[in-house]
């Protein structure tokens, strides 16, 4: 799948002007307390040379083995449920995403509840679409990143405020 | 011959419609008959053997497959199937249909059941969409749906008869376990332990469905059905507020505490026996206590659901060991003395011995060497830590403290054991063990209790002890001693129910798919067959027509299959040890069938 998905990108690479399916570029142009932005200036990841992850990956990695894996599958590789992040990342942007884990959707049988009331996922949004994203650039591997960087003191302060001090 | 053999079943049927004054005296008689399978563990005791040995370990290696059948539902299928006189009842996973075959007519479909649940249940079933099976009483088959809802369904025809709602699946409860019948009344537990459920049993009435009692896991002593004089724990009575007292604030009122295993019953005690789940949240930072009665051993009278006795196993959980295993109750003799036992093997790794008729504990050890996080209980009745665990520094996630990843703990949150029930031969005194064999990281962080969302608070990574490649094993256990009489490696969790038979021979299932056979004294493989999908369903054996039958569901799923089926993964850990890592899905894939193995003819 990842081998299939590096052709196409190349692909795009070759031919630019194919805009339809324009290959998501998630570098990482400018930082604020510890959090990435692309150059659209959506939230992205940051992986070093050492393979450390910003923080942001690194939680989004923990929510969503907290609150999204039982039907995503673990390391967003997918289930019968529900389809693997690492792929809908690919094409899925920020505003989109956000869309649908905040208020959900259905397809018959398959169920994505609407979980913008949670603060497990409400007040961890971007960690999540960082680190989905990171694995659909296939910047992280399966499994916790083994190196991080340090929580950042502002994140500290609006994850209290988000978790209403609980 | 056709018309001969209809007015069989049709007697057969009308003999067990007409009942005794309780239902379970039915049950208790119609277990005794070995060509039927009535109770899901077989008898109320548990044991899950048969006294059928047309199929001995002679002959076990020429067993055959005799025919199969499609549930036409994918994802995990767990427990198995019900055989009275000529029909057999098979469950699936959501949508919980029922099946009734008719063994005589060549396992013709008479009836079938498929309930409309919605869909947004799915979400909220914390492990895959399993059931764990059907019960029989009163001429009635029980079904406790996804969506909590309890139905009773005409054995003969398939109609429900009464239906009733168990709980709230907006809030996160769901159902997962087979109802208990006893006496006049159905037991069912409840699911919801990761999404903050304040978890129960709750007894209906057999014929009306109307609730008779209800006893929470935890909470004021008029919810928890508590005596405060007449309730001990090791023999004292455990007073007033026992549990909302180790619990701050209302932390109990989203405590788990679920109650989503095997019940058993004594009826000569007039006792029934069950375990409760993990205390919620996962992070054992946000519940300062003991979090009573979690992670619990309950005997309580099914009458009015008083408890009699209890046993915390693991106080203030740190690693998700919910006490919900089976309870096999056995009469067995310990330093010279019969004794009414009961045996638990419990997540936490420990195996515990217990009489059960007072509740006092006798063994209670490790039954995978691997088990790290304890170095076993205070046996001292004079301590004033009699019974307790005693926590490892090292691998206490509570010590750790939120953000922190603690390594290296064996047992995994799977447990040495999950579900998968164990089985027990009173002709080698032996108990069959299906265990997992995987060690894990875990990462508590502070959650927020939302209704009907999950309710977790940690990250966990598993994989096989270090060193090691296998993450499974089937042993054999003597429940008296507490020693492993023998051991076989399995590359995957053994996550099937166990049967032991007369004949001699042990059965189980493997998550590659295997419906394997071995000798009961010595372990030695004698049969396998690889069915069409992994085996996390309980193997089951029945006679019709004069032939010994074995049966099993296959279909991969659940808390195993969601982590195993992707492959259970961390490179670091285990080095080496490349087999153990491979992934389940190099091996089955979804789907639910039924296969039933007989001998040549």
């Amino acid at each position: 799948m990842r081998k299939i998905w590096l052709i196409a990108a190349t692909v795009m690479f070759v031919a630019p002007g194919t805009t339809a399916f324009a290959a998501d570029d998630a570098t990482a142009v400018k930082s604020e307390d510890g959090k990435y932005y692309d150059k659209d200036g959506n939230p992205t990841y940051k992986v070093g040379a050492d393979g450390t992850v910003d923080w942001y990956t690194y939680s989004g990695y923990r929510r969503y083995h907290s609150e999204c894996h039982v039907c995503h599958g673990p390391d967003g590789m997918g289930s019968t449920y529900a389809p693997a992040l690492q792929d809908s990342l690919k094409t899925m942007n920020y505003g989109d995403f956000v869309g649908v884990v905040a208020s959900g959707r259905k397809n018959g049988n398959s169920v994505m509840p609407a979980l913008g009331d949670n603060p497990n996922v409400a007040c961890y949004m971007d960690d999540l679409y960082v680190y989905l994203r990171a694995r659909a650039h296939d910047a992280v591997g399966r499994v916790r990143p083994a190196k991080k960087e340090d929580k950042p003191d502002a994140y500290t302060e609006t994850e209290k405020s988000c978790m209403g001090g609980k | 011959m056709r018309k001969v053999l209809s007015a069989t079943c049709l007697g057969a049927m009308a003999a067990f419609a007409v009942g005794g004054a309780y239902a379970n005296e039915d049950l208790i008689k119609m277990s005794q008959n070995p060509k039927d399978w009535v109770q899901p563990a077989g008898d109320y005791a548990n044991t899950r053997y048969s006294k059928l040995n047309q199929i001995t370990a002679a002959n076990v290696g020429k067993l055959q497959v005799a025919w199969t059948f499609s549930t036409g539902v994918l994802r995990g299928h767990e427990g198995g199937p019900l055989i009275i006189g000529n029909i057999m009842y098979v469950h699936t996973p959501f949508p919980n249909k029922v099946y009734a075959l008719d063994l005589s007519q060549e396992n013709k479909i008479v009836w079938k059941y498929e309930p409309k649940q919605d869909p947004n249940v799915i979400p909220v079933m914390c492990c895959d969409t399993v059931n764990r099976g059907v019960a029989y009483g009163d001429g009635k088959i029980f079904l406790h749906q996804a969506d909590t809802t309890l139905v009773a369904l005409d054995a003969k025809t398939g109609q429900v008869v009464w239906s009733t709602k168990n709980g709230d699946p907006g809030k996160g409860a769901t159902g997962t376990s087979a109802p208990l019948v006893v006496k006049d009344k159905v037991l069912i537990g409840i699911s919801g332990g990761e999404f903050g459920v304040q978890c129960h049993v709750t007894a209906y009435d057999l014929k009306s469905g109307k609730q008779v009692w209800r006893a929470f896991s935890e909470g004021p002593d008029d919810q928890i059905l508590f005596d405060p004089e007449k309730t001990t724990e090791h023999g004292k009575p455990v007073g007033k507020d026992s549990s909302v007292k180790t619990w701050q604030g209302d932390q109990w009122k989203i405590g788990g505490g679920c109650t989503w295993g095997w019940m058993s019953y004594d009826p000569s005690l007039n006792l029934v026996y069950y375990g409760s789940g993990n205390p919620s949240t996962w992070n054992p930072k946000q519940r300062p206590g003991d979090n009573k009665w979690s992670m619990t051993v309950f005997a309580r009278n099914p009458d009015d659901g008083k408890a009699k006795w209890v046993y915390q196993m693991t106080p203030h959980d740190e690693w998700d060991y919910d006490g919900v295993n089976e309870m096999i109750l056995s009469d067995q003799q310990v330093n010279g003395q019969e004794r009414k036992l009961l045996t638990h093997f419990d997540r936490n790794g420990l195996a515990y011995t217990m009489d059960r008729a007072t509740g006092e504990l006798l063994v209670a050890e490790k039954y995978d060497p691997k088990v790290n996080w304890t170095t076993g209980v205070d046996m001292n009745k004079s301590s004033p830590t009699y019974g307790r665990p005693k926590v490892v520094d090292q691998y206490s996630t509570e010590k750790g403290g939120e953000d922190k990843n603690t390594k290296g703990i064996c047992p995994a949150a799977l447990g040495t054991k999950d579900e998968q029930p164990a089985a027990y031969s009173p002709d080698t005194q032996l108990f069959y063990v299906p265990t997992n064999h995987v060690c894990m990281d875990y990462e508590p962080f502070k959650v927020s209790y939302t209704a009907g969302q999950p309710y977790v608070g940690a990250t966990l990574s598993m994989y096989p002890p270090q060193g090691e490649s296998h993450m499974g094993n089937f042993i054999a256990w003597d429940g008296k001693t507490g020693k492993i009489v023998w051991s076989n490696k399995e590359q995957f969790s053994v996550w099937s129910g166990a049967l032991a038979t007369a004949g001699g021979v042990v059965f189980y299932g493997t998550l590659e798919g295997y419906l394997k056979a071995v000798d009961a004294k010595t372990g030695k493989e004698l049969y396998k067959f690889k069915t069409p999908s992994g085996i996390i369903g309980n193997v089951t054996t029945y006679e019709q027509g004069g032939r010994q039958y074995v049966a099993v569901l296959s279909g991969v799923g659940g808390w195993a299959g969601i982590g195993l089926a992707a492959g259970l993964t961390d490179p670091t850990a285990g080095l080496g040890a490349v087999g153990g890592y491979a992934a389940l899905s190099n091996y089955t894939a979804l789907g639910g069938t039924l296969t039933v193995f007989a001998l040549p003819q």
